[in-house]
């Protein structure tokens, strides 16, 4: 696994340099937004000038228009909101399971040769290939959907946990025990915080995985409502503009997911209890 | 040493006698016909399956569609992502300018542009070739950029007070010191193009490619050439990952001391 040690994101490390050489709020704003005024300058210039057909390079303010129409009729609402509840029972589902084979594989030698073979054979296979198996197995619709996600997104979850685990400090235990800590106490007191920033990690990176599987998930698996069956099926009645607002509200999404769920999850715990920087 | 070697050799015998009894279990489930042989194909039958698409060429063919993707993909996202990256790092103004877009476009799954890049490119190969050089564009340019900016300012300063100039400190010092993120970047990048080059198979569906063989194979009940082709796409990423940045690793990071070989 190449990705397991935590690091701070890239944002974190440029506001820390932003704030270190004391640039005012308003300056690091209009540098930030400085880049996207030329890209959108250049789209709405491409697509006046009609290189394209209108109709597949739809300029801004159509693409603006399709957001604000699908928001009003609650069409686009609804599929985010499917979108989102698969994501996250899939996810939760991923978090247990994942976690709790990773704890297993992590304290004892026998579960984690058992376990390892068979977790080391499925993470190397690209979720997606396991999609058409599973819509065979338990058919179309939301309950495979679901599964693949939890399926796919559990891997990362247990190779972090598995590896946490490992990586506690020996040193760590012995003095704990020397103290006197019971089994229980070890547990929750020195092994559970010191595995946590490799947990974070890999909860991380599983939810980072069911948010890129789910979206083609949902292409594949027909499922009623969701935004990745939303710029599926507008692909067939060349509507670009709903795509390209399908595709936004997906990133914005998949950007709060990283900023507002886990580094104010990590600043309370790992951060605060001085595991991490 | 030679407790460990027991130890390892009885973790090996487990984990054989854990395939051993997890292929048992799924051979008693499949022939006891509760589910339809269709759905769960006994093993032999798979084997037979992988053996004979294996010889008569088609199954070689469909993994070569899959990895002229990949690869393609990946060159085209090397040679995008690696300069602009390492400018990122060394000249402020690129990072200023990218780095927002590079942040904004990341969280963006590569599958959500399959129907968008369906639209302005038709079906086929350009398709699962963009898709596959969005997938690992970011994190080969995002552990560059972060590569270059984690070059140790005292090498810069040592080879610079050695009387280095511009080409020798890129070469000899920043390229070096940056290598061990490039060839993570690398790494991510052909997991992440792995997986979308299968998805983008599936959905822009153009006759070859391993992700339209499973896809395809679902159609017809076909479970066992669906299981057949995921044990091949398993193990050419396997195989991949292992063999091929392994080696690169050890041509270059560890000969240059940049990491240490991990024990165990």
């Amino acid at each position: 696994m190449a990705d397991l040690a935590p690091a701070a994101s890239p944002s974190v490390v440029i506001a820390r340099a932003s704030a270190q050489r004391g640039e005012s709020r308003l300056w690091i704003i209009a540098r930030n937004a400085f880049p996207f005024l030329v890209v959108a300058l250049a789209w709405e210039v491409t697509a006046h000038l009609g290189v394209f057909p209108r109709k597949l390079f739809p300029p801004l303010e159509e693409v603006a228009a399709a957001f604000v129409r699908l928001t009003e009729a609650g069409i686009l609402p609804h599929h985010v909101l499917d979108t989102l509840i698969r994501l996250i029972v899939g996810f939760a589902l991923a978090a247990i399971a994942g976690v709790a084979i990773g704890f297993a594989m992590g304290r004892s030698r026998r579960a984690e040769d058992v376990l390892l073979p068979l977790v080391s054979i499925g993470a190397p296979i690209p979720g997606l290939a396991y999609a058409p198996l599973f819509l065979l197995w338990f058919g179309l619709g939301n309950f495979s959907a679901v599964l693949l996600v939890a399926f796919v997104s559990a891997f990362p979850i247990v190779f972090n946990t598995w590896t946490g685990v490992k990586a506690v400090k020996e040193i760590w235990l012995r003095s704990a025990q020397a103290m006197g800590a019971d089994r229980q106490r070890m547990l929750r007191h020195v092994i559970m915080p010191g595995a946590l920033p490799y947990v974070f990690t890999g909860l991380r990176l599983g939810l980072a995985q069911a948010w890129r599987i789910l979206v083609g998930v949902e292409m594949l698996a027909a499922v009623p409502w969701g935004l990745g069956w939303m710029i599926f099926g507008a692909r067939e009645f060349l509507n670009t503009d709903v795509m390209l607002a399908g595709v936004a509200v997906i990133g914005v999404i998949g950007l709060a997911l990283e900023k507002l769920v886990f580094q104010k999850l990590e600043r309370y715990t790992v951060v605060r209890w001085g595991m991490m920087a | 040493m030679s407790a460990n070697a027991t130890e390892r050799a009885r973790s090996a015998y487990r984990a054989g006698l854990t395939l051993l009894i997890a292929a048992a279990c799924y051979e008693v489930v499949a022939r006891s016909g509760a589910f339809p042989a269709a759905l769960l194909p006994t093993l032999p039958k798979v084997a037979s399956t992988l053996a004979t698409s294996t010889l008569d060429g088609t199954l070689p063919e469909h993994a070569a569609y899959t990895m002229y993707r990949v690869l393609v993909g990946l060159a085209l996202a090397l040679a995008v992502g690696l300069p602009l990256g390492i400018l990122m790092g060394r000249i402020r103004a690129v990072e200023h300018f990218c780095l927002p877009l590079a942040s904004a476009l990341m969280p963006i799954p590569s599958l959500a542009w399959v129907p968008v890049f369906i639209l302005w490119f038709g079906l086929g190969n350009t398709v699962a070739i963009l898709v596959v050089f969005y997938a690992s564009l970011f994190p080969i340019l995002l552990n560059a950029w972060s590569g270059v900016r984690a070059v140790n300012p005292l090498w810069l300063r040592a080879a610079g007070a050695m009387g280095a100039d511009g080409t020798a400190l890129f070469w000899k010092v920043i390229v070096p010191g940056a290598s061990p993120f490039i060839i993570t970047g690398l790494r991510q990048g052909f997991l992440r193009a792995w997986i979308a080059v299968v998805g983008a198979e599936m959905l822009a569906a153009s006759d070859w490619g391993l992700g339209w063989l499973i896809f395809d194979a679902k159609e017809f009940l076909n479970a066992d050439l669906m299981l057949a082709s995921l044990a091949v796409i398993g193990c050419i990423g396997f195989l991949f990952e292992r063999l091929v940045f392994g080696s690169i690793e050890r041509a270059t990071v560890m000969r240059w001391g940049m990491v240490r070989v991990a024990k165990g």
